[in-house]
């Protein structure tokens, strides 16, 4: 089994950082995993991207050209990445940075407004656990339980706070994913 | 018969491959005197350049390196850095030191590093067959400069002691001249000091000889130290630039 | 221990310290600056140094120097900081030195761009710099072999006091992925390890006057000496290209239609490409090698099975390993070569496309 996924979006909005955690919570599982980041002057306000590979078997190629999953935060992102997913592949995106949405129907479009929902939440912050917890209520690339281990041994000392927000916006994000 | 002078212990027993008449090897013994005096022998490194000096590693008696073309001060902080307990010296002429190394020797001067460098002015490239240095004179003619040397077109010589002199972290700078047997009693003394401080880990260190070049300015030996007097020393001024370790 | 999820450029650093390295100098670059953060982080905290030269000249004197006096030292940078540090490595090939230097490579020529790229494997099996020397050249395919060569990169260079170049690309500087590390050496093993040079190396007398006169040197001026020193240096490459090939092996059988040739980052997506093939039923074999030089030829030529039609190169350059895989194959079948160049990195897709189209 392997998941080929891609996380794209304005630089700064932490697309990069949802990549890095879905491959350390696929490592914690055991699994084999490749995080591949676009990376020079595009990152500092232009659009930035990840590959993120998770698997069972050894990765062979880091880079990845038709994603299981596609993370889009803005629209752009959505025009570049989503003609290339995988039919029968996730599409996750937030409707308040994405107004055209996207017109393919033999994909699976999980959409909401996530920026909005992490202001209810407290923190714009959570945005990109909104959208993994939404990867993992549909698909089941990574656990619950692996991203709760990792927040918890990097969060619970230094920012309890943020700790219960964050794992407030995965589930949030799981329970959209799973509607 | 009593031996009143002999070759220091920090000179090995080659002969030097220098011209007759050619400073070098002045300079070379008063280097060699200073260790021997501040018992440094079983600690020091040099740094041989690219230039009439470059056998150089093989005069001094301690462990040498050669370094590519201006790049002894980087050498120079390579070994210092891997061996702190250990003393290192550069010995440049002015193409080495001030054209192509000049990179290299501004930055060891900014960073401080804890060398003395040992830079032999005489305003031409003595090995390649007396091209035009970075030091040279307006108007001398040189074999790149047949013509004489042009400040409109090729610009004034560098002066590097003043150069070093705007920066904040160097230690201790000063000319002197090995023209006369006075000059040569006060460039020793300067020498001795650049060492000293070296032995005391003081930071950088850095003495520039006037010298001469009676091969390849094509003047006798005794005249060529009579025209360096009189050209070189008034553009070339000798003195202290440079003592942080001076009695206030 | 457990693994860690690192950037190929972090690894190979903290591998570099592990393994006993406690000097660095570097000037940054694109896209190795990671590399040069990490030694400028984490050097202090071990005791060692970090310097931040004026320039990649400079750097890889520093190098010449610290290996010069016997220790473990390390610089990197990218395709055309690598080109500035050609006349130092020149040196450093021809004193002898210990050194380990890493080319995270990016687009060229010239500035070119700082994507990925193979574009630099002829500057650094073939020369860079000037006169007939060699550098030992290890090409990793992941962060882990990355990681590990750091170790083995520096054992080959004392074993043989020989510069040691790490081949990698930017795909594998930025990427993340888990590594083991090994254990670090400890500080009395480093301990030990300074002194291992010392019949050559630059080091204080420690009791008495002058037991060494150690001259750590290129220069040969006597034309019968420098035939001596560099017909030395030839035995010593020869021996070098009779121990120490690596290379691997993916799916080689005597039904092998097709032989494919790939290193670096470039050969794990082709093994994307032969795996799917190979799923719908052809057979094709992958042959990466490892150190590129010495160049793995023997090793090759043993893999052109009876069945094999043709081999296929692909690298991220206009062809460049191509040449030395036609030296293994010495005619035996055609060679066929495809590349991107430009920091472009080809796709699986692509790769499968030509490898279909010699069915």
């Amino acid at each position: 089994m392997k998941t080929e996924i891609i996380c794209s979006g304005f630089g700064g909005q932490g697309v990069l950082t949802i990549g890095k955690f879905i491959a350390q919570a696929g490592m914690k599982e055991g699994k084999h995993v490749s995080w591949l980041p676009s990376y020079g002057p595009e990152m500092r306000g232009g659009t930035a991207n990840v590959s993120a590979v998770v698997s069972d078997q050894p990765i062979a190629s880091p880079i990845v050209s038709t994603p299981d999953i596609l993370v889009a935060l803005n629209q752009p992102s959505i025009e570049k990445f989503a003609p290339h997913i995988r039919p029968g592949g996730v599409l996750v995106y937030d409707t308040g940075m994405c107004p055209d949405g996207c017109k393919r129907t033999d994909i699976q479009i999980i959409s909401a407004p996530i920026s909005s929902l992490a202001k209810e939440i407290g923190s714009d912050k959570v945005v990109n656990m909104i959208a993994i917890g939404m990867v993992i209520g549909r698909t089941n690339v990574i656990k619950y339980e692996s991203m709760e281990e990792d927040l918890t041994s990097f969060l619970k000392e230094r920012d309890p706070d943020l700790l219960e927000k964050n794992l407030i916006a995965i589930k949030k994000g799981m329970e959209l994913g799973k509607a | 018969m009593e031996v009143i002078a002999t070759r220091p212990k920090s000179l090995r027993d080659v002969p030097f491959t220098y011209c007759p008449g050619c400073t070098h090897g002045i300079a070379h013994r008063l280097i060699a005197e200073s260790i021997d005096e501040h018992g440094l022998i079983n600690k020091m490194a040099g740094v041989a350049p690219v230039g009439c000096s470059v056998f150089a590693y093989k005069f001094f008696n301690f462990d040498m390196a050669e370094a590519a073309h201006g790049r002894a001060p980087a050498v120079a902080t390579g070994i210092k850095r891997a061996r702190p307990d250990m003393h290192v010296f550069t010995y440049q002429g002015d193409g080495d030191l001030a054209a192509i190394g000049t990179a290299e020797i501004v930055h060891a001067a900014n960073r401080g590093e804890h060398i003395s460098v040992f830079f032999v002015n005489n305003a031409i490239y003595g090995m390649t067959g007396g091209q035009m240095a970075p030091t040279t004179l307006p108007d001398m003619k040189t074999t790149t400069s047949p013509y004489g040397r042009k400040v409109d077109d090729i610009g004034y010589p560098i002066r590097v002691c003043e150069l070093l002199d705007t920066l904040v972290a160097p230690y201790y700078i000063e000319r002197v001249s090995l023209l006369s047997g006075p000059d040569i009693i006060k460039a020793k003394k300067a020498v001795s000091k650049a060492i000293q401080y070296n032995k005391e880990g003081r930071g950088f260190t850095f003495i520039e000889f006037v010298s001469t070049c009676p091969t390849n300015w094509g003047i006798e030996p005794v005249k060529a130290l009579v025209w360096a007097k009189e050209n070189m020393l008034p553009f070339y001024k000798p003195g202290v630039f440079r003592d942080k370790g001076a009695p206030e | 221990m457990s693994k860690v999820l690192m950037k190929g450029n972090e690894a190979v650093a903290k591998a570099a310290i592990n393994a006993g390295c406690r000097l660095y100098f570097a000037y940054p670059i694109t896209p190795q600056s990671e590399l040069i953060e990490y030694m400028a982080k984490m050097m202090p905290t071990v005791g060692g140094t970090f310097l931040q030269a004026e320039s990649e000249v400079a750097a890889i004197n520093m190098v010449y120097g610290a290996a010069g006096a016997g220790k473990r030292v390390m610089t990197s940078s990218s395709s055309p900081g690598i080109s500035l540090k050609a006349e130092g490595m020149s040196y450093l090939a021809g004193a002898q030195l210990p050194c380990v230097i890493i080319n995270v490579q990016r687009g060229g020529p010239g500035l070119g761009d700082i994507q990925p790229a193979q574009g630099d494997y002829f500057q650094a099996t073939k020369g860079g710099g000037h006169g007939d020397y060699r550098l030992i050249v290890l090409a990793p395919s992941s962060v882990q072999e990355f990681a590990d060569m750091a170790s083995e990169a520096f054992d080959l260079a004392d074993k043989y006091r020989n510069p040691v170049m790490i081949l990698a690309d930017g795909m594998l500087g930025q990427m993340m992925e888990p590594v083991d590390f090994k254990p670090a050496k400890t500080d009395q093993e480093i301990e030990a390890m300074g002194h291992q040079h010392e019949s050559w190396c630059i080091h204080p007398n420690q009791d008495g006057d002058l037991k060494h006169h150690h001259e750590i040197n290129s220069l040969e001026i006597d034309p019968v000496v420098l035939e001596k020193h560099v017909t030395k240096l030839y035995e010593k490459y020869a021996q070098i290209e009779a121990n120490e090939t690596r290379h691997e092996l993916y799916n080689i059988n005597d039904d092998n239609e097709i032989l494919v040739v790939a290193f670096g980052t470039a050969s794990r997506v082709v093994r994307s490409a032969v795996d799917e093939l190979n799923a719908e039923g052809k057979n094709i074999g992958l042959f990466r090698p490892i150190t590129v030089w010495p160049y793995p030829y023997e090793e090759l030529a043993k893999c052109i099975g009876p069945r094999v039609k043709q081999v296929y190169v692909f690298e991220l350059n206009t062809g460049q390993m191509v040449e030395d895989v036609k030296i293994a194959v010495n005619g035996k079948v055609p060679v066929n070569f495809w590349g991107r160049v430009g920091g472009m990195v080809f796709t699986p897709e692509q790769i499968k496309e030509k490898l279909q189209a010699c069915f």
